[in-house]
């Protein structure tokens, strides 16, 4: 079980590193052993930084991450080799990953040398070819090829069968199918929903809500780096609180239905930029002096499993 | 009509052969319509839409004849379609947000390229306000550098530099792929906008993503392998395709309320072959589900229904003998 504690990651920027970007802010999440959760958002909200942060490949400003109990939030050396034999990410450019002057199978060398030299080359070998058949990929097909030669679908599942041939536990998929053709996409998506029954927990970081809902059990919606809505995927979807999760559902094309004139007339208006809530420049509903403009509204629970932020909920 | 294109067949020069990357297209545009061109990547429709723009090396015309409001496009000749290039067909292309000259301002960079078309700044200045306005940007941007701006912004600068002198065809390649769901939204529907005012006439929109078609445009054309396999109005597509491909197409996305745990979605098996040397006959025919003997025999693509062409032999037959 992966667990995160008020993790906050705050970049310098401007001159000499003079002001401060709240990247994330105090984001405590779980994610359950054999679950997917999907951390949704547009781009900028954060969502690719708190997968990174769980990766290692930035540190945390503050807050913790715990790991099964123990605490990995700062790991270095022979225990962050550890941590990546359970815990591993893919990402969304299938054709970056990989060296393109090296065959693609080069991937899989890598992990022999560095994880298992005790396998001999046979035994290794064997190995490969299961895991790429679990993933769904011949090995005749594709082992012995340059990057160039195999399709988008094919490469993501083979950085999938990589950290598969770990034994991992935890894996961060970072918008791993949206360059990937409609086709093929949802071969990849099925898959990550195999391995989630087989006990592997996911985070499936993605902007489009309907492939978070077509594969996962629990959503984070976030905004600026601030959670402002979670709880059980069936209960967001069915009723969505926050405004914005309610926008981003309008604007999701569907083939059902049209887009309409905005479903929610505005009772409020949209304040200017300040303090308050992260929301309020864009917010249909938050008006001064009711809170949206002095502070960040904390999540609170409106029913189980389903918690929001926003004041329009919590002055009951 | 207002683009009639004739048997377009463009193909890449190679060391290794000629990739026949778009085959005996002919399709029309009436005016004012929005066509949608849908298919997967390495499908031709980006091909398509540059052939009737900028047709450069390593792109070979090898057939076909292109008319644009009656005349004839000189496509296969880079000089003459100076004239026609951004006056009557303008594009916005894949990756707009690289598109802005990053060491010009933007005031100054469209100063430049209007002059180039013997266009003048000073007059259009107003127009070009009133349709920052329709983007939702404020005239302040013309003083602004690229990197000012966020990604969706840059888009919707580039959507009005391109329309600026009113094409009679827009080919917008791409343009929401690499966008936010609302920002996607925002664009898609600017563009319709445009349509509307007349900013531009008819419009080719490239994408591979269905539901967003669904959304704008007046009908949809889908590409397979290099050639047309459905040409219908966008219901027609959507609720009642006749191509296989189509149908499988359409079934492969995510339909609000499913659920893996409840209705697993399928993808399409195989993929699409190499045009380097496409195999005779129907193209689809590997992954088709309902091919039989006469798609070793390549489909015509032809109009089944009024306004619906399609290139499948079982479709044909079954009108045939309806």
């Amino acid at each position: 079980m992966l667990k995160l504690d008020q993790v906050s990651k705050i970049y310098k920027i401007g001159a000499f590193g003079s002001k401060d970007l709240h990247a994330v802010s105090n984001v405590s999440l779980e994610v359950q052993d054999g679950q997917i959760v999907s951390l949704i958002g547009e781009s900028g909200s954060g969502k690719s930084t708190i997968g990174r942060m769980i990766l290692h490949l930035i540190s945390i400003s503050s807050g913790r991450i715990f790991y099964d109990g123990a605490d990995v939030s700062r790991l270095s050396g022979r225990a962050l080799k550890d941590y990546y034999r359970r815990v591993q990410g893919v990402f969304q450019d299938p054709f970056s990953s990989y060296n393109p002057i090296f065959k693609a199978d080069r991937v899989f060398k890598l992990i022999h040398d560095e994880y298992f030299p005790e396998l001999s080359g046979a035994e290794w070998g064997e190995k490969v070819e299961g895991t790429l058949r679990s993933v769904g990929l011949n090995p005749e097909h594709v082992l012995d090829k340059f990057p160039h030669q195999l399709s988008g679908g094919q490469l993501q599942r083979f950085l999938i069968a990589r950290a598969l041939l770990l034994d991992i536990r935890f894996l961060v998929a970072d918008e791993i199918i949206s360059m990937l053709d409609a086709s093929t996409r949802i071969d990849v998506l099925n898959l990550l929903a195999d391995l989630e029954s087989r006990g592997l927990s996911v985070l499936f970081i993605t902007h489009d809500l309907f492939l978070g809902y077509y594969i996962s059990e629990r959503a984070v919606i976030l905004y600026q780096g601030c959670v402002v809505e979670m709880g059980s995927t069936e209960k967001i979807y069915a009723n969505p609180l926050h405004p914005y999760t309610r926008m981003l559902m309008a604007s999701v094309p569907r083939l059902d239905r049209k887009w309409g004139e905005p479903a929610e007339a505005p009772n409020g208006k949209p304040l200017g930029p300040g303090a308050g809530c992260v929301y309020r420049e864009r917010c249909p509903i938050a008006y001064a002096g009711s809170g949206c403009d002095r502070e960040q509204p904390a999540l609170s629970e409106v029913e189980s499993d389903h918690s929001v932020a926003c004041f329009h909920y919590t002055k009951g | 009509m207002s683009l009639q294109a004739d048997n377009l067949t463009v193909y890449y020069q190679t060391l290794r052969g000629d990739v026949r990357a778009l085959e005996s297209a002919t399709f029309g545009l009436r005016d004012g319509e929005i066509m949608g061109l849908a298919g997967e990547s390495g499908c031709g429709k980006t091909t398509l839409g540059h052939s009737l723009i900028l047709l450069v090396p390593p792109m070979k015309l090898v057939a076909g004849r292109v008319t644009l409001d009656g005349e004839t496009l000189p496509i296969q000749d880079t000089e003459r379609m100076n004239d026609f290039r951004f006056r009557k067909v303008s594009i916005i292309p894949q990756y707009a947000m690289n598109a802005l000259n990053p060491t010009r301002k933007i005031g100054k960079m469209t100063e430049e390229l209007l002059r180039s078309r013997g266009a003048d700044y000073q007059a259009g200045l107003p127009e070009l306000k009133r349709r920052l306005d329709l983007v939702k940007l404020s005239p302040g941007v013309l003083g602004m550098y690229p990197f000012e701006l966020s990604g969706g912004m840059k888009q919707r600068m580039v959507m009005v530099l391109s329309t600026l002198l009113n094409p009679s065809l827009l080919i917008a390649d791409e343009i929401t792929s690499a966008l936010d769901v609302s920002s996607q939204k925002a664009v898609a529907e600017m563009l319709v906008e445009f349509r509307n005012r007349g900013c531009c006439n008819s419009v080719i929109v490239i994408t591979h993503d269905i539901s967003i078609l669904y959304q704008i445009a007046d009908s949809i054309m889908v590409m397979y392998a290099g050639q047309l396999a459905e040409k219908a109005s966008t219901e027609a597509i959507i609720h009642a395709p006749r191509h296989p491909y189509t149908r499988l197409l359409i079934s492969s996305l995510p339909k609000i309320g499913a659920r893996y745990t409840e209705k697993k979605l399928a993808g399409i098996p195989g993929s699409p072959p190499l045009l380097l040397d496409p195999p005779s006959g129907c193209r689809f025919r590997e992954r088709c589900p309902v091919a039989f003997e006469r798609c070793l025999e390549a489909p015509p693509f032809i109009e089944i229904e009024k306004g619906h062409f399609v290139a499948c032999w079982r479709e044909i037959e079954a009108n045939a003998q309806a």
